[in-house]
């Protein structure tokens, strides 16, 4: 077992109160699975990626813990955090352009980073030189500047040195969002070859787009509201989900070969609860079509099938 | 009816603007009224230069845009007003186009007293309600709000409007969506392609292959400010001719199919071959990055169905 998060509530502290943007939410990934974290914006899905890897001054996590291969993760505690941070948990941000130092050239730059885990530059470099060759990126990028390569190239950079040190758990947030098809298609394809080489022991990668996972991860979590509401195997979560909001988004999904001629699309109307102070019972039921009395009260997440577990009165 | 013929742009860039950067490149189709035209390529392909052009928010290097016949580089002063009476544009971020400090009103208050002058009060709250319902929108859910209380698809929706307030013939949307959530996005788009019952002209401009499919009844395919095919949006996406179009429909993440493999092209493998770069500068002493490729021919492949010309022969 790899990853195993119990409980985690994870608040932003604000004048009006604490908002719960991650709100009980348990599970665990396995060594070498790829899980994608999906939802609409403000479910949740950055802060709980984040939180696993550095909380920022205005997160609190409020209860719950998680455990990275059998070691609790000092969450709340900054310093003890960093013996893990990049070790054995590394983030991959969206932006590669605004991770990347723009004024140091990147060889420079990764020296900086691994100098600052005490490792020296030199002893690592063999193997970085054989990761970008790897990725396909020629070793002479070392003596680049960021703003000499593409985006694409940049984001593969972060990639191989996010991994550099053969983390166990790798969080991808966003990744593919800002890129081009070709680039995020590269760059998916490179998430699946860092776990099948086993640089990479498992991956969560964050996304709000559906299908780029089906091509990437080996099981979906949905979130909504802080909640967890489905979570499966891909193939299940596309082809038969059994959580209202899981069918509606992807019914709300154009795809090649949809056309607007020939059969119209629908959203899902209405927008998530605030945060703040969140309904009781089901917070998805006043976007509904299914809802009726029983969603007063908080449908528990169960498992219905081996690993399809959902969170809904009717699903069962 | 607007018509792009041989419409080129270029940046100046380099050291003290010494170079040429060509964003845009002898770039010619029209949008017909009740069609929307899609317009797709990935990022640094002009796309938004097109359209920004159009708006007139960019002059044209070489080449004419004409509006019924009409060329809109030349229009000053009345014309010019009433050319945006007829082509108004929607952008991508509907955040960033309201003033944080007023209400959402006030840019339909601006474009009463510079359009509707004459407009009684009475008669004016009527076209403004009319509007905001063709655009699916609550007038008393939207209307003396600020921005930051509403989300960002009604903003959008509101930004839709406004241009839907003039008599406009032809509705420039770049990138409409892409901000917005899953789950509203697909609802500001119907509300484009509904646009072309009332007889208007879209140009939808986009990265995203899947959603130009959606709502499009012609496509465009861009790279690096040159066309390189274009027609009716179901031969396009049906017949693909050209490698690069192939690859981007390969690159699609789909919802029930996986990728498949590559076609192993000539060169360079993978999909980085076609990777975007930035167009180069062409630098007046020193050149880096040698002249520009030639601007290809486009040569009709089928009825209505345009491809540029590749060596070795297309697809």
């Amino acid at each position: 077992m790899s990853l195993d998060v119990q409980h985690l509530v994870v608040a932003y502290r604000t004048l009006r109160g604490d908002v719960r943007a991650v709100d009980d939410v348990s599970f665990s990934v396995a060594d070498g699975e790829i899980m994608g974290l999906a939802g609409e914006s403000g479910c949740g899905k950055s802060t709980l990626g984040n939180s696993l890897v550095r909380l920022d001054g205005r997160m609190r996590v409020l209860a719950g813990r998680v455990l990275l291969d059998g070691t609790e993760l000092p969450l709340s505690d900054w310093d003890a955090m960093d013996e893990f941070r990049f070790k054995k948990i590394s983030l991959v941000p969206q932006y590669s352009m605004s991770a990347l130092n723009p004024t140091r050239r990147i060889g420079k730059m990764i020296s900086e980073v691994v100098r600052s885990r005490k490792i020296r530059y030199k002893d690592v470099l063999p193997e970085l030189e054989r990761r970008l060759r790897l990725v396909g990126l020629p070793t002479d990028v070392l003596a680049k500047y960021p703003i000499e390569l593409s985006g694409g190239m940049n984001q593969r950079v972060v990639m191989v040195l996010t991994t550099l040190l053969d983390p166990s758990l790798l969080v991808a947030d966003e990744v593919t969002s800002a890129l081009d098809v070709s680039t995020q298609r590269a760059v998916g394809e490179l998430l699946v070859e860092l776990r099948d080489l086993g640089i990479v022991t498992s991956t969560i990668m964050i996304t709000h787009d559906l299908s780029i996972l089906v091509q990437v991860a080996d099981s979906v979590m949905v979130m909504y509201a802080g909640k967890v509401v489905e979570r499966a195997p891909t193939a299940t979560i596309v082809d038969a989900p059994r959580h209202p909001y899981t069918k509606l988004l992807i019914a709300s999904l154009p795809e090649v070969g949809v056309r607007y001629a020939e059969h119209v699309l629908t959203g899902i109307p209405g927008h998530p609860p605030s945060l703040l102070d969140p309904p009781t019972g089901c917070r998805f039921a006043d976007r509904c079509p299914f809802a009726s009395a029983e969603c007063a009260v908080e449908p528990p997440l169960v498992e219905l099938e081996s690993g399809h577990l959902v969170a809904c009165w009717k699903a069962s | 009816m607007l018509n792009l013929e041989k419409l080129s742009k270029s940046f100046r860039g380099g050291s003290f603007g010494s170079g040429a950067i060509p964003a845009v490149r002898q770039v010619s189709f029209s949008i017909a009224p009740g069609e929307v035209t899609s317009l797709i390529g990935e990022s640094g392909s002009g796309k938004s230069t097109i359209g920004k052009m159009i708006l007139r928010l960019l002059p044209v290097t070489s080449g004419t845009i004409t509006f019924d016949g009409v060329d809109v580089a030349s229009l000053k002063g009345a014309a010019l007003k009433e050319y945006y009476r007829k082509v108004q544009g929607v952008f991508q971020d509907p955040f960033s186009c309201y003033n944080p400090v007023f209400r959402v009103d006030r840019i339909f208050t601006m474009l009463e007293r510079e359009y509707f002058g004459g407009l009684g009060a009475r008669e004016w709250s009527v076209k403004l309600h009319a509007s905001l319902e063709a655009v699916g929108l609550n007038p008393t859910d939207v209307l003396g709000k600020f921005a930051h209380e509403l989300s960002g698809g009604q903003l959008q929706r509101l930004l839709v409007a406004r241009a839907l307030l003039l008599d406009i013939e032809i509705l420039v949307a770049d990138e409409v969506i892409s901000m917005l959530d899953a789950s509203t996005r697909i609802d500001v788009l119907n509300l484009l392609a509904g646009l072309k019952a009332r007889g208007l002209g879209v140009l939808f401009i986009t990265h995203d292959l899947s959603l130009g499919h959606y709502i499009s009844e012609h496509t465009v395919i861009l790279r690096r400010g040159v066309v390189l095919e274009m027609g009716e949006t179901a031969k396009v996406f049906g017949n693909p001719q050209h490698s690069y179009t192939k690859m981007l429909l390969a690159s699609v993440p789909r919802l029930h199919s996986h990728w498949e493999p590559l076609e192993p092209a000539a060169g360079s493998a993978g999909p980085d071959r076609f990777e975007p770069r930035r167009p180069a500068v062409a630098r007046a002493r020193r050149t880096h990055a040698g002249p520009p490729e030639p601007v290809p021919l486009l040569v009709e492949v089928e009825q209505g169905h345009l491809v540029a010309f590749e060596q070795g022969g297309p697809g």
